[in-house]
């Protein structure tokens, strides 16, 4: 009887495989969820699953599968996932990694295999210039463009002696360039503290006695809650305005900082309050599916997937050509949530990018405002550096 | 004289640089203070138990996190600190049965895959139950603002706090260890365990205290940094590297080592870190000033072990003789 089931269930199973006509597209991410950078990558994948979820399982009308792998921000790791989806899965389409070093350590690989990566995050200069690559998409921002649009703003708002603190490693000093890139005043002191630090009283003490009118920091994620407490219970943030990039001020690290980060200017390529269709239909679809206010990572992977959408009902759902996919999503005729968008020539988005402050909403949610866009269509500077074949 | 500032009214003159070296030595001072609150729990473990424990931290994390949990819920700062000791302590406990108690045969290499692998659970389970958003705790209301304990240098009144909590802690050791029983044992244990246990002390009750007591000072170390720092899972492995450094500067097992060695630590990283850029600028064009004085600071605490270590191959105030 048993038996019997068994050679049922057999039987049942051989004949439902042909009634799926359409072998859904897969699409690889591989993304960070473990380790305490992990929300970065939950929220990229919630915004992409959101995108397929609202189709029905579908992008652009073209059945899609997802598969989701965590590279526990280990570019050894994330390479190993990387081979797996080409080998074993047969992935053509690449998204989702978080962390620039990953980014670096694996995308060039892919491209060369005949894979399409839209980056979600990740904007690194090499990838933006010398190693550009035909197959490399960004949907997100170049790294360097959310410092720059905070130089241009500190400069136009008169201040003239600004500090500048960064973590001592690469990706420090190119945030600090950016914003020096924009930025025409003197520079009051320019820091470089260990990577992971958890303690600036020695910084901040040091800050203070070079009284500059005006602070720009890039630390992310914990070290950036460090610095903002410590900073207001030095009574700083009353005297001296702080500046920095978005990566510090996302809604959920506001939530371990509160009443210490009221204020303070930041700059985005996207936020939550945008007036735009899209982004309202986005937000409120995002609110009802997971109960929190999305942040710019979120956005991006939202993005990300319309972007693809637009390209797949283009081709018809055929990945095998992948000139056609190519010129499809470069393109990108997609509704984007940040109103407008479009690709420069390597392949990086030409946006609007904001400046914020973040504030306490009437339901005492600490979230970001946007004030105004101080760039619009703006590209970034590595685009003479790249030679695409 | 000591005045309470509010925040906004902070204005002094900080052209004097006597005034800023007083300030960064009262940094180096409470980064001291809260490195040998973890450093002497572990210095005790490592010493008396020859236990390499890498999870120490995991306990800091864990006096952060209930303690953080209890402050919002309740509102008090002082029940935050209640919660969080006899957490730290309790988690400690468990551990030291359920784990360590099978590892004190078997040679440090297990012990430290062990511990390393209990430090992933941690971070782990902070995250199941905390979720993967660092916490929020802020610095109580009445222990905002600062205080100008000497002229010219106000300092916030939180940090001062620390400080003294920490001189507070380190008394309460100095009476335990060398004026009651317990403490009488469990120097007796540190010198010849199998003695003690001959005489008729408990000594598998004692680890499990000792441990508990060790894991109980990381909770409360993590309980105040709380407000200073984020409240986030693998905060305590940032820390427990310097922890380490501290235990070989002092002596492995001593703790008044753990103290000379804590307080030396903190001072040399916070002054190198304010004044090594300085320094170099005297000599060099400050760009280059700046880049190299950030790699030299992060090195100087690493120097001093090395220099230390060759002066006094046993640290500086070795447990025996």
């Amino acid at each position: 009887m048993k038996r019997l089931l068994i050679v049922g269930m057999m039987i049942a199973a051989l004949l439902a495989g042909p009634a799926q006509a359409v072998e859904p597209v897969k699409i690889g991410m591989i993304t960070t969820l473990s380790t305490k950078a992990g929300y970065l990558g939950e929220e990229i994948r919630d915004g992409f699953q959101l995108a397929i979820d609202q189709e029905g399982g579908k992008l652009g009308g073209v059945p899609v599968k997802l598969l989701v792998d965590d590279d526990g921000r280990k570019p050894e790791k994330a390479k190993q996932i990387a081979e797996r989806y080409i080998k074993r899965d047969g992935v053509k389409i690449m998204t989702g990694i978080v962390f620039s070093n990953v980014a670096i350590a694996v995308v060039p690989k892919v491209v060369q295999q005949e894979v399409i990566y839209v980056s979600a995050n990740a904007g690194p200069s090499l990838l933006a210039g010398k190693g550009c690559h035909k197959n490399y998409f960004n949907v997100a921002y170049q790294n360097d463009n959310l410092d720059e649009v905070v130089g241009k703003y500190v400069t136009d708002a008169g201040f003239k002696n600004v500090y500048l603190l960064a973590p001592n490693y690469p990706a420090g000093k190119d945030h600090l360039g950016g914003f020096k890139r924009y930025y025409t005043g003197a520079i009051a002191g320019e820091v470089y503290t260990k990577l992971g630090q958890s303690d600036y009283a020695a910084e901040i003490a040091a800050l203070r006695a070079a009284k500059p009118d005006a602070v720009f920091f890039f630390l992310p994620g914990g070290m950036g809650i460090n610095f903002l407490k410590q900073y207001a219970q030095a009574g700083l943030n009353q005297t001296t305005p702080v500046f920095g990039p978005a990566f510090s001020f996302d809604e959920r690290l506001l939530q371990a900082v509160k009443d210490a980060a009221i204020g303070v200017k930041n700059g985005s390529q996207w936020s939550h309050d945008l007036d735009n269709p899209a982004n309202r239909q986005f937000v409120a679809a995002f609110k009802t599916a997971f109960g929190r206010t999305p942040t710019l990572y979120a956005s991006q992977g939202y993005d990300a997937a319309r972007l693809l959408g637009s390209a797949l009902k283009q081709v018809g759902g055929d990945v095998s050509n992948l000139d056609a996919l190519r010129a499809a999503i470069r393109k990108a005729d997609f509704a984007t949530v940040r109103g407008k968008f479009s690709f420069s020539a390597n392949q990086h988005p030409v946006q609007d990018i904001y400046i914020r402050e973040v504030v306490k909403d009437a339901d005492g949610n600490y979230t970001n405002k946007t004030l105004k866009a101080v760039f619009t269509d703006h590209s970034n500077v590595y685009v003479e550096h790249c030679k695409m074949d | 004289m000591i005045r309470r500032y509010r925040m906004s009214s902070i204005q002094f003159n900080w052209y004097n640089p006597m005034l800023l070296f007083i300030e960064q030595l009262l940094n180096g001072l409470q980064l001291g203070i809260t490195l040998f609150l973890l450093s002497a729990g572990l210095t005790l473990v490592f010493g008396i138990m020859q236990v390499i424990n890498l999870a120490h931290g995991s306990f800091y994390m864990i006096g952060a996190y209930v303690g953080a949990t209890v402050t919002a819920r309740t509102g008090s700062f002082i029940l935050g600190i209640l919660a969080a000791l006899p957490a730290a302590a309790l988690a400690g406990m468990i551990v030291e049965v359920l784990v360590l108690r099978r590892l004190y045969q078997k040679d440090h290499l297990d012990q430290v895959l062990a511990t390393f692998g209990m430090i992933m659970f941690f971070n782990e389970l902070t995250r199941i139950i905390w979720g993967r958003q660092p916490l929020f705790m802020d610095v109580p209301p009445w222990l905002t603002g600062s205080i100008e304990l000497i002229p010219g240098v106000p300092y916030p009144s939180y940090r001062i706090a620390v400080i003294a909590a920490g001189i507070l802690v380190g008394g309460f050791l100095y009476l335990l260890f060398t004026r009651t029983r317990i403490g009488m044992q469990i120097r007796a244990g540190a010198s010849n365990r199998e003695m003690a246990g001959a005489l008729g002390v408990n000594i598998r009750l004692l680890y499990t205290l000792v441990f508990g007591l060790g894991t109980l000072l990381a909770g409360l170390a993590g309980v105040m940094a709380g407000p200073i720092l984020a409240v986030e899972a693998g905060m305590g492995e940032s820390i427990l590297i310097l922890t380490f450094v501290v235990i070989v500067i002092g002596g492995i097992g001593s703790i008044r080592g753990a103290l000379a060695g804590a307080l030396l630590v903190g001072l040399v990283d916070t002054l190198g870190r304010a004044f090594l850029p300085i320094v170099l600028r005297l000599f060099l064009s400050a760009a280059y000033a700046d880049g190299i004085a950030a790699s030299m600071a992060s090195m100087s605490v690493y120097i001093l072990m090395a220099t230390i270590l060759v002066c006094r191959p046993r640290g500086l105030l070795p447990a025996h003789g």
